[in-house]
């Protein structure tokens, strides 16, 4: 575990571009800062364990002020305009060609202007990579510790608004008449984040353990990784939660239900069959790593049989 | 390799002695057609009844059925119901004939083009059969399949079609609900697979053209049967089964408009057909693989009283035409809808009753597919009698790579597409 090194240059918004047209995603700048994970209490239902709180050092991160959409998430699943790369090309040095590419989605239910739904962790993760090669610059899924820090926004109550305002904010199963709606249409949060409680609850990149966090350590840096599929963290509740479970400490995790209606073996990589109500969102870190780093934040495919 | 060469080997090794002998109590399995969903089909019959075993698999191509039988023993070797060895592994086209026989239990999961020829054979060898939909791509393997299913009552072998619609909860309550005359007589109905598309295997160098086809099999109609029979079947098959007819006629239009590179062979990438019942009930059946359009898959249906909307993801909802709410399902956990249609096959044939026949139903809803198919490519208003008197043989005897395929690519490597207006029938 290496320290993280402090970041000298405050952050700026910026909007990146992802195929020189109106396909854009604004990603918002978020200082660095300590702030308190998890909660005293049991969680929803005890579903996902998130005490004992602690407390947790975030470096500054970008983030998108958005679940990443159906329109942006297509480009990388037909992957036409490969030869499109950002006109302020980053640093970054990364051949698109040998990116793995996703297949058709056997049952599709996204819609246009909404967020991509029914994908994998590794999916959303590839397009992070994918997204990393066009434009020169490290996109990645967010820990679950920088995702809980940019939705709580420097609150400590159980949400990031005044619970009786929750139908200003988010879109739960009293408001969402069933189903998931466009990134963007409530009120954001003081970090200009949309959606960062309910619509669709969003990948992380760590692992679940059901111990919970006894034993995580002081980084924002820190991501728990095990070589098995499930269970993974996704976070903030969706449309179909009640509004228990939206709240900025609350954790639900992935199992194989996912792709339990997968007909196929192996199951696909890239498509859950069973998660409309999981989408993501990206971020982007200050610090230059080299490709093998960023590859463990990618991290790699696992066949399910 | 042994398996490679099973018809030699048979001659030379009495096979019996090696292969693996069912049990008392246990029920032995084949698997014909080692693709991903075969293979999903075989772990999903093991799961059913500790009593399965897996004893003989059969493809055309040698790696599917490695990929298939290492993916399976992955996930299910500790079972160990899995006793398939290389002795009864069978490859090639005559394959199917020494996996089937080998079984009390057949699993055909081939493209559909080789549907009737392996039915009617499992059949004629008095075994209980799943099979995945649809179940033939031209009216003479409806025919095949119809008759087989005949022989198959009498002899009173069970036999489960993969329209796994009718094995889910929420379709099944809400089938039940309109039955009661929830939304009262239907008037009509919407359908719908609209997607980005499936998947393309390239030509690679050295493949026959047979072999090209065989494995980028999507794309002929021959081996696929177009998408709106291929995938579009499940949302016509809703159609028919809750408004509890097929339909008498069918016009339609479609064509190829994004979709056309060499490696998407013939096929439309999109069809829209209105089928006519006989009270006069209509159902627009739209299906398209175009990228970048709306997603959509799912029925609803207008009745007098209310209206349905229902699809796969377990979502049923019911409203009066005044707008009442009269049924909203509930995913409790539903069982899944694959592994329920083999939990039911194998507890019927354990017990050892005579409980399915889903032949009537999945020859209708192949034939409603096909009459569909018929009308886009045509242009012309078929009539269900009209199309049932097709003589259009789609699928030749094939036994080699080395055969010529049923369709050959002009000098460009482009196929003939059907034109609507010039194209009499297919």
């Amino acid at each position: 575990m290496t320290h993280p090194s402090l970041v000298s240059t405050p952050l700026e918004n910026y909007e990146e571009t992802v195929l020189g047209d109106q396909k854009i995603i604004k990603m918002r700048a978020i200082a660095s800062g300590n702030y308190a994970m998890g909660s005293m209490d049991g969680g929803f239902q005890n579903k996902g364990v998130q005490s004992p709180q602690y407390e947790v050092y975030v470096d500054a991160f970008w983030m998108s002020e958005k679940e990443i959409s159906w329109e942006i998430y297509q480009e990388f699943l037909y992957r036409e305009k490969d030869h499109i790369r950002a006109d302020d090309y980053g640093d970054l040095v990364l051949e698109i060609d040998g990116l793995s590419a996703a297949t058709m989605p056997y049952v599709n239910f996204n819609v246009t202007n909404h967020p991509v739904i029914d994908v994998t962790q590794y999916a959303a993760s590839m397009f992070c990579k994918w997204l990393s090669a066009k434009t020169g610059r490290f996109y990645r899924l967010p820990t679950e510790a920088e995702w809980e820090y940019a939705c709580r926004a420097g609150t400590t109550e159980p949400y990031s608004f005044d619970p009786n305002l929750i139908d200003d904010y988010a879109w739960y199963a009293d408001n969402s008449q069933g189903t998931f709606h466009p990134s963007g249409l409530k009120k954001p949060n003081s970090f200009g984040l949309y959606d960062m409680h309910g619509n669709v609850a969003e990948w992380v990149l760590d692992h679940y353990d059901p111990k919970g966090y006894d034993t995580a350590l002081d980084s924002g840096h820190f991501f728990l990784r095990k070589e098995s599929l499930y269970p993974r963290v996704f976070r903030g509740g969706s449309w179909r939660d009640p509004k228990e479970a939206l709240r900025s400490s609350e954790r639900d995790y992935s199992s194989p239900k996912l792709k339990q209606r997968d007909p196929q073996l192996p199951k696909s990589l890239w498509w859950h069959t069973d998660a409309p109500h999981i989408g993501f969102r990206v971020v982007r870190s200050n610090k230059i790593l080299n490709l093998d780093e960023m590859n463990l934040y990618w991290g790699s495919p696992i066949k399910e049989y | 390799m042994a398996y490679t060469g099973a018809g030699l080997l048979a001659s030379k090794l009495p096979t019996q002695a090696h292969a693996y002998v069912a049990g008392v109590g246990e029920i032995s399995v084949a698997l014909v057609g080692c693709g991903g969903r075969g293979t999903g089909a075989a772990a999903q019959a093991i799961q059913a009844d500790p009593a399965v075993r897996l004893v003989a698999m059969a493809d055309v191509f040698d790696d599917q059925l490695q990929n298939s039988f290492k993916g399976l023993s992955m996930k299910l070797a500790d079972s160990g119901q899995i006793k398939v060895s290389p002795e009864t592994m069978f490859v090639g086209f005559d394959a199917y004939k020494k996996a089937i026989d080998r079984a009390d239990v057949v699993i055909l999961t081939t493209p559909p083009g080789f549907r009737p020829v392996h039915f009617e054979y499992a059949v004629n060898q008095g075994k209980h059969v799943f099979m995945e939909k649809p179940l033939a791509t031209d009216v003479i393997g409806i025919k095949r399949i119809l008759a087989a299913g005949k022989l198959a009552k009498q002899k009173k072998l069970n036999v489960i079609v993969g329209l796994q619609r009718h094995y889910q909860k929420n379709y099944l309550t809400a089938h039940e609900l309109v039955q009661k005359g929830k939304i009262g007589d239907i008037v009509s109905g919407q359908v719908y697979w609209n997607s980005p598309g499936v998947w393309v295997r390239k030509r690679q160098y050295q493949q026959t053209e047979l072999e090209y086809q065989m494995r980028n099999w999507y794309y002929f109609n021959w081996i696929c049967g177009d998408h709106i029979l291929e995938q579009h079947i499940h949302n016509i098959d809703v159609a028919n089964w809750f408004i509890g007819s097929i339909p008498l006629s069918a016009q339609g239009m479609g064509g190829r408009e994004t979709r056309k590179g060499r490696d998407h062979g013939h096929i439309f990438d999109h069809h829209f057909v209105e089928f006519t019942y006989p009270e006069g009930q209509i159902i627009s059946s739209q299906c398209r693989h175009q990228r970048g359009c709306m997603n959509r898959v799912e029925e609803v249906f207008q009745g007098t009283k209310g209206h349905l909307r229902i699809n796969s993801e377990n979502f049923a909802s019911i409203n009066s035409n005044n707008g009442k709410s009269i049924y909203q399902h509930v995913d409790q956990g539903d069982v899944n809808p694959y592994q329920q249609e083999h939990n039911l096959l194998f507890t019927a044939i354990k017990s050892g009753t005579y409980q399915f026949d889903d032949v009537p139903n999945g020859a209708n809803s192949t034939m409603t597919a096909i009459l569909g198919r018929m009308a886009t490519y045509s242009g012309q208003v078929l009539t269900w009698d009209q199309a049932m008197a097709s003589d259009l043989k789609l699928v030749p005897d094939l036994n080699s790579f080395n055969d010529l395929a049923p369709v050959v690519p002009n000098t460009e490597g482009h196929y003939p597409v059907p034109v609507p207006g010039v194209t009499t029938f297919i």
